[in-house]
């Protein structure tokens, strides 16, 4: 039975992890690397890396990290930020990414989604959807929330889905930050609408947080930031929650 | 040697980092003069199979593949690579593979989400020294939209449910495959790779 998977997030800005990262066992807190080795060793499905600066001059330093980050983990990674062109989702993929987040350039040139679905495959696709409620209504907002698209977002993830994607990342940007919760109603609106795999973001505050979001929110994922980072929980002891309520984890357990 | 085939169907790097990593001595190569040096081949790729199949014939792989395997040297097809092994594919339209192993590529039905991605359980239907030391029933990971269905039910080493079961490795004398992908399933993708490497007498 397939999964559900567990996905720690990390902001990269130039070549270091912002946003404090604080494993005890990690001399370099800032080293994206690092990162990612002490990840995968907790037990996580994949891993997101988020370039927060995502300009011209970083573009290299990224594309030179991914490499980096892919000669030493062997789980499934996925890199998002300012990515707006088939060139550049070439780079990455072909530098060892395993799959690119799109956003902005998602909505703004749509057929990018496309594009790239046909010549690298849709599973290296995802289509990241910021929404914030107003008026009733779920929207799509893009710039990282910054600005709003003035697009549904149950319809935003129907018309990615038919364009070519082959995962949405959604995000709440209501609930980002305040570690009360995932938007469950948000997320299953989405699932429910979509046969695309749905990963859920924002809000997790603690294990219960991504078993609600997995079960009655439907998510196929739950990705985390701030609770893996500061050692409040790890990755381990999430997914020792989420087996013992039955839901179908990977505990890495199970080998020789 | 490990040759990795390169024919531009991107993820290759990642299984020539995987190889590094547990020492074995392999490269990428799009030249199908570098196959009969090797000791053994991979078959990587995702995306589409007939544009794949394409990019093969155009670099004379084809040819290339089907003349290393009758030699008698290893191959492992991995996600799409393993799908090029078989004899057609249904993906968007009628493909012809390098039919290395009888059967064909299949959609999945409605009823589950497409791709199938993330980490699913491979059960054992037969021993192989391709899995040896990998317990049954451990999960490895998956992102793929079409599965094969070989002709010959001896063909199946493992399969793996998902709205139904389908088969996920394959062997057939020196040709061996697996839907999922070794190089992005951790210690357990380790194991796999170790083994196929043990076959080929790399390692």
């Amino acid at each position: 039975m397939l999964a559900k998977r567990i996905i720690p997030c990390l902001d990269i800005k130039g070549d270091r992890v912002v946003k404090g990262v604080s494993f005890k066992s990690l001399a370099d807190a800032g080293d994206p690397v690092g990162c990612a080795v002490e990840y995968q060793r907790q037990g996580a499905d994949e891993l997101v890396f988020l370039d927060i600066t995502a300009t011209l001059d970083t573009r290299e330093t990224m594309v030179n990290l991914v490499t980096d980050i892919a000669g030493e983990i062997s789980i499934p990674f996925t890199v998002g930020g300012g990515i707006g062109s088939v060139d550049h989702i070439h780079r990455l993929l072909d530098a060892g990414a395993d799959k690119v987040s799109i956003n902005t350039a998602a909505v703004y040139t749509p057929e990018l989604i496309g594009e790239a679905s046909k010549i690298f495959g849709a599973q290296c696709v995802v289509v990241a959807i910021d929404a914030a409620s107003g008026d009733g209504a779920w929207k799509v907002y893009t710039h990282s929330g910054g600005r709003p698209a003035d697009i549904e977002v149950v319809r935003w993830a129907k018309e990615v889905e038919e364009r070519g994607a082959g995962e949405i990342l959604l995000t709440s940007i209501d609930s980002d930050g305040h570690k009360a919760g995932y938007d469950k109603e948000l997320t299953a609106s989405v699932a429910e609408a979509v046969s695309l795999p749905v990963i859920a973001s924002g809000g997790a505050g603690g294990p219960e947080d991504i078993y609600a979001v997995l079960t009655g929110g439907k998510a196929d994922a739950a990705l985390a930031a701030s609770i893996f980072h500061y050692g409040a929980f790890s990755v381990g002891e999430v997914k020792e929650f989420l087996a013992e309520r039955g839901v179908t984890i990977n505990s890495f357990q199970k080998r020789t | 040697m490990i040759v990795i085939v390169d024919f531009g169907a991107g993820n290759t790097r990642s299984v020539l980092f995987a190889l590094q990593r547990i020492g074995a001595d392999a490269c990428l190569t799009a030249d199908a003069a570098e196959l009969k040096e090797a000791n053994g081949v991979i078959l990587p790729g995702v995306g589409a199979f007939g544009r794949a199949m394409e990019r093969l014939k155009r670099g004379n792989l084809d040819a290339a593949l089907v003349d290393s395997v009758s030699t008698g040297k290893p191959l492992l097809g991995i996600c799409l690579g393993y799908q090029l092994l078989f004899s057609e594919s249904h993906e968007h339209g009628h493909h012809v593979g390098l039919g290395l192993i009888k059967g064909d590529v299949l959609s999945f039905g409605k009823g589950v989400k497409i791709p199938h991605m993330g980490w699913n359980s491979v059960e054992y239907r037969k021993s192989s020294c391709l899995f040896e030391g990998v317990e049954n029933g451990t999960f490895f990971y998956f992102a793929h939209s079409f599965f094969v269905r070989p002709a010959e039910h001896a063909a199946a080493l493992a399969v793996t449910d998902y709205g139904g079961e389908f088969v996920s490795s394959v062997q057939s004398g020196n040709v061996f495959g697996v839907q999922f992908h070794p190089e992005k399933s951790a210690g357990a993708g380790r194991v796999v790779l170790e083994n196929f490497c043990r076959l080929c007498r790399v390692s």
